[in-house]
């Protein structure tokens, strides 16, 4: 019978959180990893009992935990992320140079078409793959060894790889996106990157549009468009239609442009939803009220979606990994709060119901649809 | 063999409740009961010294006989005690974050 899984990572802990195709009862599991912050977790497109999870302490470094039965059990697999090759630096918020150096996992993307491939993208900012289940990890390192990687600079999350997609139609071409250097792009598996940062405007950057230094949050497409991207950027909600080469601003009509995640519509590919947020100084929704908006035309016109969704002395943040879509005949859209809310709508949007309300702060959430 | 308490969090990751009771070869010094504890028990690869750089995490503390030995040198032998099991070696994680 088909049914969704969401995947939850929390500053406390990972859950996962199940239904029918219905999406009104749902099922809690968790806490597993109690007291880790996961900071994703992800299943495999093509066996959805594959998933991974990264798991991280300020005690005690980066795990890479393993499931191969839908998350009933887990294994750990190799911790070991070590970049290729000499110390390179980067840009440090002083703008001395800073040696690389490994922090945590932030995205876990398992492969389109390998069923044992899945790429890591980590802080400091590099891109690894495994080609064997999370056994062993390898750095894609033409990314970070880009002529541009020098003048790379953390954002005030650190610097972190945090996006990353495949096209479906392609599977030598990804995308990344990195806080504070921008969007590449490789058409070669990830031996050479190039930025796409063309049409980004950062205020806050000595050269506004340079090549790179774009604090992206998130990007997202549509399989079925795969050079239609959309992107929330620090400030600013772009469009391109040529892969990245090119951006254009659509915020429109949004009460502020400033915001993480960014999803696109499971079958209606100029659908996209978006949380705006106050400002980079106050993370919260503006006026309490916490509203997703959609999109229908692409970009530049938007709607408040709010039925079910708290509309006065709302204060918390959506962080970028924190929200998914379905992709049963409705779509079901979902995202995690920091207050630790995890809100569901089996029907594009148009009305919300808390799935969880007091899990610890949400840091990612991922959905798998179960046929 | 050699008495190894771990924090908590270590404890559940590497599925035991209680004391790791640990045969260590040669000298047993930090480095070789921290090896020795790893080859038995590799999903702790990396949390006690940052596998990348053989550096201690910072927030981590290890304790002999009552004694601070964070600061010796990690090759320093331990004391007999350690060694014939009447004391265990303490790793302590900080009390601190939320």
């Amino acid at each position: 019978m088909p049914g969704v899984r969401l995947l939850v990572g929390t500053r406390k802990g990972a859950f996962i959180l199940t239904s029918d195709a219905d999406r009104k009862k749902w099922d809690v599991c968790g806490p597993h990893f109690g007291g880790w912050e996961i900071f994703h977790m992800k299943g495999s497109p093509l066996n959805p009992d594959r998933l991974y999870a990264s798991q991280s302490s300020g005690w005690f470094g980066q795990i890479l935990q393993r499931s191969n039965d839908g998350g009933k059990t887990w294994e750990p697999v190799d911790n070991t992320f070590a970049y290729k090759g000499e110390t390179a630096t980067h840009q440090w918020y002083d703008g001395s140079q800073h040696p690389w150096d490994f922090k945590r996992v932030w995205h876990l993307e398992p492969s389109l078409t390998e069923p044992d491939t899945v790429y890591a993208g980590v802080e400091d900012a590099a891109l690894f793959r495994s080609t064997d289940g999370g056994i062993s990890w390898h750095e894609l390192d033409g990314l970070r060894g880009h002529d541009t990687g020098p003048s790379w600079q953390p954002g005030a999350g650190g610097m972190c790889l945090h996006t990353i997609l495949q096209d479906p139609t392609n599977p030598l071409r990804i995308f990344i996106a990195i806080s504070a250097a921008g969007a590449f792009r490789t058409d070669d598996g990830g031996k050479t990157w190039k930025p796409i940062n063309r049409g980004l405007r950062s205020e806050f950057m000595p050269n506004p549009t340079a090549e790179v230094g774009h604090c992206v949050h998130r990007i997202a497409l549509h399989p079925s468009r795969p050079t239609t991207l959309f992107m929330q950027k620090h400030w600013d909600v772009m469009r391109s239609d040529d892969a990245g080469d090119t951006w254009h601003e659509v915020s429109g009509n949004l009460p502020t442009d400033f915001g993480f995640p960014i999803d696109v519509h499971a079958h209606e590919p100029e659908t996209v939803y978006v949380v705006p947020i106050k400002s980079d100084s106050e993370h919260y929704p503006p006026d309490g009220k916490l509203r997703v908006y959609r999109s229908r035309t692409g970009g530049h016109e938007w709607e408040a979606l709010t039925n079910g969704l708290p509309q006065s002395d709302c204060y918390v943040n959506v962080l970028r990994d924190a929200m998914a879509v379905d992709s049963l005949d409705s779509c079901g859209v979902y995202f995690g709060t920091t207050g630790g809310q995890v809100y569901g709508s089996a029907d594009s949007g148009d009305n919300w119901m808390p799935i969880v309300r007091d899990l610890p702060a949400v840091l990612s959430v991922e959905v798998q649809t179960l046929q | 063999m050699i008495r190894i308490l771990l924090p908590y969090h270590l404890r559940n990751l590497a599925q035991v409740e209680d004391e790791i009771t640990l045969k260590v070869e040669g000298i047993v010094t930090l480095n070789s009961i921290i090896n020795s504890l790893v080859a038995e028990y590799p999903m702790l690869q990396g949390t006690i010294l940052n596998h990348l750089n053989q550096k201690r995490r910072p927030l981590l503390r290890f304790f002999v006989c009552g004694e601070d030995i964070t600061h010796d040198s990690m090759d320093t032998p331990l004391p007999d005690a350690v060694l014939n099991s009447t004391e265990p070696l303490i790793v302590v994680g900080a009390i601190a974050g939320g």
